[in-house]
């Protein structure tokens, strides 16, 4: 083989150069692997001096090949490939390999790592020597985008685009768009109303030309790749007709069945088993809960089919699937809170006045089941004392290590309430107090200024066991004040769990469908945490809001934004490359057995029954090589993965790698051998 | 099922209620126990602090003297359980350690491998190993109308917090729901009794069983169960000494759990120790359960 192949070892500042002795590793290679024309190390080798340098040696040198042993390809695999194709190399025949996550970052031994470099390098060399050029592929991306998830960062991702005049799917499971949002009472810190700020959002959303709203649906399905997703919606049976129906609401007003509302209500008001979650739902489209519905149950009543004045009840209605094809996707699916009765010493579920955060949320909204009086659980007694609990489930190894990120602030907003409506003292129990963001630290010092009582430790329990009669009828927030250093015992009327905020349940599931993943704690797992929050590792799939990590409304409509705005930079590109490593069939050997279709995890292999094979549809194609494995004749082949580049890479890396030791001659590619045994 | 059976001290006297009770209990629920031959002291809590290595292979010699065969020890005894688990778990976390325990247990021809036993407390074999249908299969005088407060202490739910919830226990609720009993949810059923402080502080352990006497009968409890001897004795031994020290009325009786389970399984309450304890139970049986129960 006459290939020359330039060989590049980077220092990554003392990233690499800490534990592997890179002068050494470029001079081995250079003096011992076949093949190798230039050998360098560098100490940035990503800078441009160091882009420059492999750019004249090719030149130069007339390097047909470059090995650059660095970092993780994802990072800087297209800096060194556009390197070399300044110079005039195609960009394929550049090979990088991973000495810095694979080595010193994880080795512990300097001579062991630099043995392993050295292996690694070796195997790059080898496989190099054999890779093709290849040229990338372009498609064209569709301009319409699926949102899933209509809480506020949703909401906000929809309506950049829809304005920015792109049609938007926003895919929402509940009844109506809105989210936790639509649940709250006021908004930190400025205290304004949360249904004012988020309504006209909602309705705009409803109304806008480039969006369709789908309501009530869920994401079945998910194929194809960047710039052209198709994905297959189930939109469940309302048992109403939304072309007919006008939102007169006369349905719900005469229902006689009514329910406890787990849901918008958090379990403290009830609804109709016909239904809009809430006043300003979006749509203004009622649904039948059919758990509840009477006619479900026994095929009697009907009361909103004979009274509906446009006949839109439809008891027979089915979920009907929609399949949409889209350019890109956003997902903005949102938090669920902490079952607070993980806790039973916190006595939720158990004492009736303790209360979640979002019931609490109810219980002082307006629109809530009391009207916005804060009062006890018996519907009229206003509470003396009010103790908030923060970090109910979260910092807490038992349960959730983050931090909910809102709760102090939201607790904040809570004893800023309760002293408005009511003349009750309010206490919070905190570990710390976090109020990081522009306008919380002025927040926090205005509730102080208001009186709210701080006391800094956790709670060890809250009890009815009163031991003093003055603690009689009480509930007792049972705290160590680590300020005082002292236990104290505080009799309260009310208590309110600031629980975590936690990953939907399925939201591992939805990954699975969109082939994003979640970190341990079920959280959708970003690209970059610093430099690329919004995309993730699937190209074309972005994440936006809580679904990503706990955080409050005004983080969650950045990402919105942002999400909606890398959605822009890539509809208004119009094209994504793909990368040529994509798998062929050789259709003069294929035979049709069409083993491959059913491997694909893609779809991107078609019969041709005229002709009796099957092919692969390099748009869909992700290289993955599932095929290549499967295929009974051997036909299929991977592009930049075939057996040849494989096995040689192999043959590199299993060169005995502590034969330096006695003796450097020692060394020989293992498969030299092997391919002498192999005929 | 066949488990070796270490009773502990208390069991021998003070809480010869609870031996007496285990034994009869275990025999109808088909639990074979096993006496550890030449059992001795598992050092309860004060001799931890003295000298560990020697309190440890003093709790290692009986595990180390379970019949080979034999893969599960009961300990109805709360503190003796968490001491034969504490050691085991500490044989097995530090080799160091199980080196010595095993050289002090050679000068007697023993040794002792670390995970070969698991300690069980009763309640847990009967709730878990026996369950549900073969307790409520013998039971034959349901407990309908009797209030029972479960009390569990700390010693066994807290130290490994891998058999219940540590802050709120549940398993002897489930059981005595089983036997038809009204089970009382009262908070204060994991908190100390006190346990031998009533030796160095009467005025604070003092206080420590006030306050579960007190939410006892807040609940309107008729009785107290107890798993462990220590908590048995303060509850019901110290329960005049707290009415003078505090000028209260308490008159709450304190059993062993395995007696009520007794009760409901048809025994007679004379062979499940019943008369024993310094506040009668006997009492509140004939009135709560009815028929007095048959030689009280």
């Amino acid at each position: 083989m006459a290939e020359k192949v330039g060989v590049y070892v980077c220092h990554c500042g003392s990233n690499i150069a800490g534990m592997v002795d890179v002068a050494e590793v470029a001079r081995w290679a250079g003096k011992h692997l076949p093949g190798v024309a230039v050998a360098r190390d560098y100490k940035f080798m990503c800078s441009s001096l160091g882009q420059a340098m492999i750019e004249e040696d090719i030149k130069k040198e007339n390097l047909t090949r470059v090995v650059v042993a660095a970092c993780s390809p994802h990072l800087h695999e297209k800096t060194f490939r556009r390197a070399c194709q300044n110079a005039g190399m195609n960009g394929y025949l550049c090979q990088m390999t991973n000495i810095r996550e694979h080595v010193s970052w994880v080795a512990v031994d300097r001579a062991m790592a630099t043995e392993k470099a050295k292996a690694l390098v070796a195997a790059a060399v080898q496989r190099v020597q054999r890779q093709q050029p290849l040229e990338p592929m372009f498609v064209k991306v569709n301009p319409a985008t699926l949102v899933i998830g209509g809480g506020i960062a949703g909401l906000q991702a929809t309506l950049e685009l829809a304005d920015a005049g792109y049609k938007v799917y926003l895919v929402e499971r509940e009844p109506s768009i809105g989210g936790h949002m639509a649940q709250f009472d006021k908004t930190f810190p400025t205290l304004d109303c949360s249904a004012c700020i988020l309504t006209p959002k909602m309705s705009e959303v409803g109304q806008h030309e480039n969006v369709t709203l789908l309501t009530y649906s869920e994401v079945e399905h998910v194929s194809g790749s960047v710039g052209n997703f198709r994905v297959r919606i189930r939109k469940k049976a309302r048992s109403v007709n939304e072309d007919l129906c006008t939102g007169c609401g006369i349905c719900s007003e005469k229902c006689p069945r009514k329910v406890v509302d787990e849901v918008f209500e958090a379990g403290l008001g009830t609804r109709k088993a016909i239904y809009f979650p809430f006043p300003q739902a979006v749509p203004r489209i009622p649904v039948i809960d059919r758990q509840s519905c009477i006619w479900f149950e026994r095929q009697k009543c009907g009361a909103c089919k004979k009274l509906c004045p446009t006949d839109a009840i439809d008891f027979h209605q089915k979920d009907e699937i929609l399949e949409i094809e889209v350019g890109n996707i956003i997902v903005a699916t949102g938090w669920k809170l902490f079952d607070c009765k993980r806790i039973p010493q916190y006595g939720y579920g158990r004492l009736a006045n303790v209360y979640t955060s979002l019931e609490f949320e109810r219980l002082c909204n307006a629109a809530g089941p009391t009207g916005g009086k804060i009062v006890l659980r018996d519907g009229k007694t206003e509470p003396r004392e009010v103790a908030i609990i923060h970090c109910v489930g979260s910092r807490d190894v038992k349960y959730n290590e983050h931090c909910s990120a809102i709760c102090c602030m939201a607790a904040l907003k809570f004893g800023h309430l309760v002293r408005e409506k009511t003349r009750a003292k309010v206490y919070s129990f905190y570990i710390d107090m976090r109020t990081n963001q522009k306008g919380y630290e002025e927040f926090y010092q205005r509730l102080l200024e208001e009186g709210m009582i701080f006391v800094r430790g956790k709670v060890a329990e809250v009890t009815d066991a009163a031991r003093k009669p003055s603690e009689k009828g009480k509930l007792i927030v049972q705290v160590e004040d680590t300020l005082l250093g002292k236990q104290q015992r505080i009799p309260v009327d009310m208590v309110i769990l600031m629980g975590a905020l936690e990953p939907q349940a399925d939201a591992k599931e939805l990954g699975l469908k969109l082939g994003i993943s979640c970190s341990m704690a079920g959280w959708y797992i970003e690209r970059h945490p610093k430099l690329d929050p919004v995309a993730t590792m699937t190209d074309g799939v972005f994440v936006a809001g809580a679904c990503q990590g706990a955080k409050d409304i005004p983080a969650s409509v950045a990402q919105g934004a942002a999400a909606a705005a890398r959605v822009q930079g890539m509809i208004s590109k119009g094209k994504v490359i793909i990368e040529p490593v994509v798998a062929s069939i050789d259709e003069e050997h294929c035979s049709g057995c069409r083993v491959c279709n059913t491997m694909c995890p893609y779809n991107a292999i078609e019969f041709d029954e005229e002709k009796h094979v099957s092919r692969v549809i390099t748009a869909l194609c992700k290289g993955c090589g599932t095929c290549v494995a499967s295929c009974p004749a051997g036909v299929i082949t991977g592009a930049h993965f075939n057996n040849e580049q494989i096995f040689a890479e192999i043959d590199g890396i299993l060169w005995d790698a502590v034969s330096g030791r006695d003796g450097e001659g020692a060394r020989a590619p293992a498969g030299t051998a092997a391919a002498a045994a192999t005929p | 099922m066949k488990y070796a059976y270490y009773p502990g001290c208390s069991l021998e006297k003070n809480s010869a209620a609870y031996d007496i009770s285990v034994r009869a209990v275990a025999e109808i629920l088909g639990i074979e126990l096993a006496e550890i031959d030449d059992w001795n002291c598992c050092g309860a809590t004060e001799f931890f602090s003295q000298d560990e290595l020697v309190a440890c292979s003093v709790v290692a010699r009986n595990l180390a003297l379970v019949e080979d065969h034999l893969r599960q020890v009961v300990a109805p005894c709360a503190a003796c359980y968490c001491n034969l688990k504490k050691v085991d778990q500490l044989m097995a976390e530090h080799p160091h350690m199980n080196t010595l325990i095993n050289e002090a247990l050679a000068a007697g021809g023993l040794r002792y491998q670390p995970g070969r036993l698991r300690v069980r407390h009763l309640l847990e074999v009967i709730v878990d190993d026996i369950g549900e249908a073969a307790v409520r299969d013998k039971t034959v005088r349901s407990l309908e109308g009797l209030r029972v407060a479960p009390y569990y202490g700390c010693q066994w739910v807290r130290p490994g917090a891998d058999v219940d919830n540590p802050e709120y226990p549940m398993k002897m609720d489930e059981l005595f729901k089983w036997l038809g009993a009204e089970v009382v949810d009262y908070p204060v059923k994991a908190h100390c009794c006190g346990g031998h402080m009533t030796q160095v502080s009467e005025a604070q352990a003092f206080e420590l069983i006030r306050r579960l006497l007190q939410n006892a009968v807040d609940y309107e409890a008729d009785l107290i169960l107890c798993m462990c001897p220590m908590c048995q004795l303060n509850l019901d031994g110290y329960q005049h000494r707290v009415n003078h020290f505090f000028g209260t009325k308490f008159n709450v009786p304190i059993v062993f759990f395995t007696q009520m389970l007794g009760v409901a399984f048809g025994l007679d309450p004379a062979r499940l120790g019943f008369g024993k304890e310094l506040v009668p139970a006997l009492p509140v049986l004939q009135s709560k359960l009815g028929a007095a129960p048959a030689s009280a």
